[in-house]
């Protein structure tokens, strides 16, 4: 319906009016430049609860390993740790490394990779198709969120009202953020029972 | 001059009314709502100028048809007014307005920084949406903001009224009294999701809501279904929203080029087949209000009449929505009569008046 007609939208007469040049480059947003096709993205939705149990075991082994990360000083693995953790979630989900990773609420779908960088829910452009409203040619990353999301065990998570990004967490381990607040959480919880044994 | 009515503060037209119990407002839409009364809004196409008289003759088509006006943040991302703009400039005039608030253009300091003016020139009202793309508007090539999304915007206009707080955790002198609405489109994928994604703008703050257009009365009823089976309908006012299509081409292009507007092929069909299709698409305006009145869980409408405003009354009145009821309007005051009348006799009736004549007639 709405990809058969060609658009004219007031953006399409800017563009239009805008001076012409032999280099064009492809007509998508600053954001989708840096992305590759989305079959691997989606191949991760797909496996929403393979990835999520997978998830939860990579996420007991980064907690035992905390004594380790401790003792080499969380600031010094920070580098390694962050340049396979780019890496790996950037192959798997196009990770924007926003430092704050929810993919095991939002389905497996990273919801950076929304052109308005929707943590919450999808916006209401939402075409007939289930493509985004800004990129015509994208699945919309919060349809196939609801769609990852309801293949998974812990499926009432995407309820959960999210905060707003920490811009100031932009480009840094959620790997290790997450160990050493599951680590803080585990003595916070361990303190007063030894407090009541002494 | 008549009676003073319902839902104006009697020391001002401008000035915010009395709090009641359970109200979260000072504003006349609150009052209208939890009294179970069918409610309308409808939109103030934002002028493209910095003249306030345009703003004011927009408003005056609405006056005593409609219960709140929605100042729109650049909607399409196209520049116009700004809606705080509009904002400061209806509420002096004694309008409700609905401010709306777009996460493209502002970060959460400029966002929670107009919520407090806001509030200060008395909106009651204020709407948060995400906002569409920049792509969509009329300057392509702005940087597209989008530091919160709708639901963390409600989450933070309400930690500001509920808590007290910025979102940094800073106090409020005096946190702002706002009725705290979302937008809703039951129209667009995921559809199974968007009921549920209505309870989570509940559990972020919202009060009121309002739909995107509604041509599809079956899909609505569908999304109405379930809104009412998780229990969000006693939580949250919903409007519906309506409008009237110019003609079936405008149809065709809207559902071609705006995303988010579904608009089955009925609705173009039946356009086609009129002969007069301004005229069709008014009454089908109409006739989806009379069916989407008696849904439960509807508890008013909100017309969008871009650019065909002088239908909003007629659609109004045509469906019998308010029940005889009549929102407020602006009227002339006693005291703005007399001095019309005075300067109307000094500079039209040729007297020239002695300090004599003056004694004369003040006794």
């Amino acid at each position: 319906m709405s990809e058969k007609e060609p658009a004219v939208t007031q953006a399409t007469l800017v563009k239009k009016a805008a001076p012409k040049s032999d280099y064009k480059p492809a007509d998508v947003s600053p954001q989708r430049r840096v992305q590759r096709s989305f079959a691997i993205r989606l191949w991760s939705i797909r496996h929403s609860r393979l990835l999520e149990w997978f998830y939860a075991r990579f996420a007991d082994m980064f907690l035992l390993l905390h004594p380790l990360w401790k003792g080499l000083g969380y600031g010094r693995v920070e580098a390694p740790i962050k340049f396979v953790e780019k890496r790996v979630k950037g192959f798997m989900f196009d990770c924007r490394m926003c430092g704050q990773c929810i993919l095991s609420s939002t389905g497996m779908s990273c919801p950076m990779n929304c052109p308005k960088q929707l943590r919450n829910g999808p916006c209401g452009g939402v075409r007939a198709n289930g493509n985004c409203e800004v990129e015509p040619n994208m699945p919309c990353v919060w349809v196939k969120a609801w769609e990852g999301s309801q293949q998974m065990v812990h499926n009432e998570k995407i309820l959960t009202v999210q905060k707003p990004v920490d811009q100031s967490l932009r480009e840094t381990s959620a790997w290790l953020r997450v160990t050493a607040q599951a680590a803080a959480a585990r003595e916070a919880a361990a303190a007063p029972k030894a407090g009541a044994a002494a | 001059m008549t009676a003073r009515q319902r839902d104006e503060n009697p020391a001002g037209i401008h000035l915010p009314l009395d709090p009641l119990p359970g109200h979260s407002s000072r504003g006349r839409l609150e009052r209208v709502l939890r009294r179970g009364e069918f409610a309308v809004t409808t939109e103030l196409n934002p002028p493209d100028s910095a003249d306030p008289e345009d703003v004011y003759n927009r408003a005056k088509i609405f006056d005593g048809w409609v219960d709140a006006i929605n100042a729109v943040d650049a909607s399409g991302a196209n520049c116009h007014m700004s809606s705080v703009g509009i904002c400061a400039l209806l509420t002096r005039m004694g309008y409700a307005p609905i401010m709306q608030i777009a996460c493209r253009d502002k970060n959460r300091i400029a966002i929670q920084g107009d919520v407090l003016g806001g509030a200060a020139m008395g909106v009651a009202n204020m709407l948060c949406l995400t906002g569409d793309g920049v792509q969509a508007g009329d300057q392509p090539g702005a940087k597209p903001v989008f530091d919160l999304d709708s639901m963390s915007l409600l989450e933070t206009c309400r930690i500001m009224r509920d808590n007290g707080k910025f979102l940094s955790g800073r106090k409020l002198t005096t946190p702002p009294q706002i009725f705290l609405g979302c937008a809703v489109n039951p129209f667009a994928p995921p559809y199974d999701f968007r009921p549920i994604h209505l309870g989570k703008k509940i559990a972020a703050g919202a009060q009121f809501a309002q739909t995107q257009y509604c041509f599809d009365v079956p899909m609505f009823k569908t999304f109405m279904q379930k809104a009412r089976d998780l229990g969000h309908t006693e939580k949250i006012f919903l409007l519906c929203g309506v409008g009237p299509l110019a003609s079936a081409k405008t149809a065709k292009w809207i559902r071609s080029n705006v995303p988010g507007i579904h608009i089955p092929d009925a609705v173009i069909k039946r356009l086609e087949g009129a002969q007069d299709q301004k005229k069709e698409g008014k009454q089908l305006c109409i006739d989806i209000i009379n069916e989407v009145k008696e849904i439960p869980g509807v508890a008013g409408i909100h017309v969008m009449a871009y650019r065909q405003e002088e239908y909003v009354a007629e659609i109004v009145d045509e469906s019998g929505v308010l029940k005889g009821r009549q929102p407020w309007k602006r009227e002339i005051r006693r005291d703005d009569q007399m001095v019309a009348d005075r300067l109307e006799r000094i500079l039209h009736d040729e007297i020239t008046e002695t300090q004599v004549d003056m004694v004369k007639t003040a006794h």
